[in-house]
């Protein structure tokens, strides 16, 4: 792994039940993520994936290219467009250094109507794996 | 201005704490951490058997209030600021950035306990959402009695009043009708599409519409009979002025004389206002105008003629 390579994309489908089971997965019972009307009611055409949820599918997406040795260190993420039921988001990354066994890597995540997340994730690999 | 007083209430808040001596209302545990892995499809080896630990992206979900929320871990400092917010409108409220960092991973059984500073209110922001203030708040997380640090936990709302959106007027609805118990029948009737003519029980005449007793005889015995649906024009006016909501002038309103011999006053549809005739056939159905109302109206019968003239006058 050096800086500058890229991760093969990972595609999500943005199912109901995905935003839902996120979100109470996340004890996260903000109307907007489970009750349309609501959602409605507060601007929003549809209920939306939760933050948690995107947080915990950057990670996913990470620790499943790098493999169950590697460790999470940080992770930050930026939301933007919402991930509605329906739509597809595509998570791509890219390493953008890679520091002995530390490799930073940042992750971006476009669904149908734009970016919905910017991140960038800090992980770790054991020595021998970076390559 | 009342806008800038309040920028400048809220940024008072900025160092005071948004949550004291939170506690985890359930220790890291296997359930949870299954549960989330099976929503989000999360398969690493690293979270399931005897040495599992728990997804490091799950740190903020240990220190959820869940359904019943947090009795007294968010501090009357932090209610203050977000009523305050709320009372300025900004009533609704998104997640826009989460920063994490983990310094040790969790494992089943570890007790969460959490503190939260309020680091930064912006300025007033106007977003696609609408216009509001970003709010930053910095969480860490402790596990054991110690207090040892784990992870720490950045996070910003942004809370907003909703941009009001291009409200597309509703459409006026039309008038509804009064039913009470001398025509509540004939409604039953329109809502089965089934247009019902009274008749006198006693002397067998047919009366249009409903009333309590019979014109000809005065009795008040009565029974129904369904309308067969065709019908002629009867007469007709055409509606230029005042204009009422939900109608568009000029329209044509027919007075229908059924096969039965009645008379009823209704749409006549399927024809402009200015080609409906005395004279004209036409046949009863049924529109549903709203999720409460279905009426009935007149459907020109033979219009090829007619539609034939307004395309001339169109093409013209």
């Amino acid at each position: 792994m050096r800086a500058g390579d890229v991760l093969p994309p990972l595609e999500i489908e943005i199912t109901r039940t995905l935003v839902v089971a996120g979100a109470i997965a996340s004890r996260d019972y903000q109307d907007v993520h489970h009750d349309p009307e609501l959602a409605r009611h507060r601007g929003s055409p549809d209920v939306f994936m939760n933050i948690l949820t995107t947080n915990g599918l950057v990670g996913r997406y990470v620790t499943d290219h790098f493999g169950p040795s590697a460790v999470l260190r940080k992770v930050a993420i930026r939301l933007g467009a919402p991930n509605y039921p329906g739509d597809t988001m595509v998570l791509t990354g890219t390493a953008e250094t890679v520091d002995g066994g530390t490799v930073v890597v940042k992750v971006i995540g476009d669904n149908g109507i734009g970016r919905h997340v910017t991140g960038t994730v800090t992980v770790t690999l054991p020595m021998g794996e970076v390559e | 201005m009342v806008v800038e007083d309040l920028s400048v209430r809220l940024k008072a808040y900025e160092g005071r704490a948004a949550v004291l001596g939170g506690h985890g209302k359930d220790p890291v545990n296997a359930p949870m951490i299954r549960h989330w892995c099976e929503a989000l499809g999360d398969t690493n080896p690293a979270y399931t058997g005897p040495d599992a630990i728990a997804p490091p992206t799950m740190l903020q979900v240990w220190t959820m209030g869940g359904l019943s929320g947090h009795a007294t871990a968010r501090s009357p400092v932090y209610e203050e600021l977000l009523s305050l917010l709320d009372d300025a409108g900004c009533t609704s409220v998104v997640a826009t950035d989460c920063e994490q960092e983990y310094l040790r991973e969790l494992r089943p059984g570890d007790e969460i306990t959490f503190d939260s500073v309020i680091e930064s209110v912006s300025e007033r922001k106007t977003t696609k959402l609408g216009t509001g203030y970003f709010v930053t708040t910095r969480m860490d997380v402790r596990v054991g009695d110690e207090g040892e640090i784990v992870g720490t936990h950045r996070f910003r709302i942004f809370k907003y009043a909703p941009a009001t959106t291009k409200k597309t007027e509703p459409k006026p609805q039309r008038p509804r009708p009064v039913v009470n118990r001398d025509n509540a029948g004939f409604w039953e009737g329109v809502e089965r599409h089934e247009l019902l003519i009274q008749r006198c029980a006693d002397c067998a005449t047919l009366r249009f519409p409903w009333l309590p007793g019979c014109h000809a005889c005065g009795s008040p015995e009565w029974d129904t009979v369904r309308a067969s649906g065709e019908g002629v024009v009867h007469s007709y006016v055409v509606m230029h002025h005042p204009p009422f909501p939900a109608f568009e002038p000029p329209y044509a309103v027919g007075l229908v004389e059924l096969a039965e011999g009645v008379r009823i006053v209704s749409d006549v549809v399927g024809v402009p206002y200015d080609k409906v005739r005395i004279g004209m056939a036409v046949r009863l159905e049924f529109i549903r105008y709203d999720a409460e109302l279905v009426l009935p109206v007149f459907r020109a019968e033979d219009v090829a003629e007619v539609v034939e003239e307004v395309v001339d006058e169109v093409v013209a």
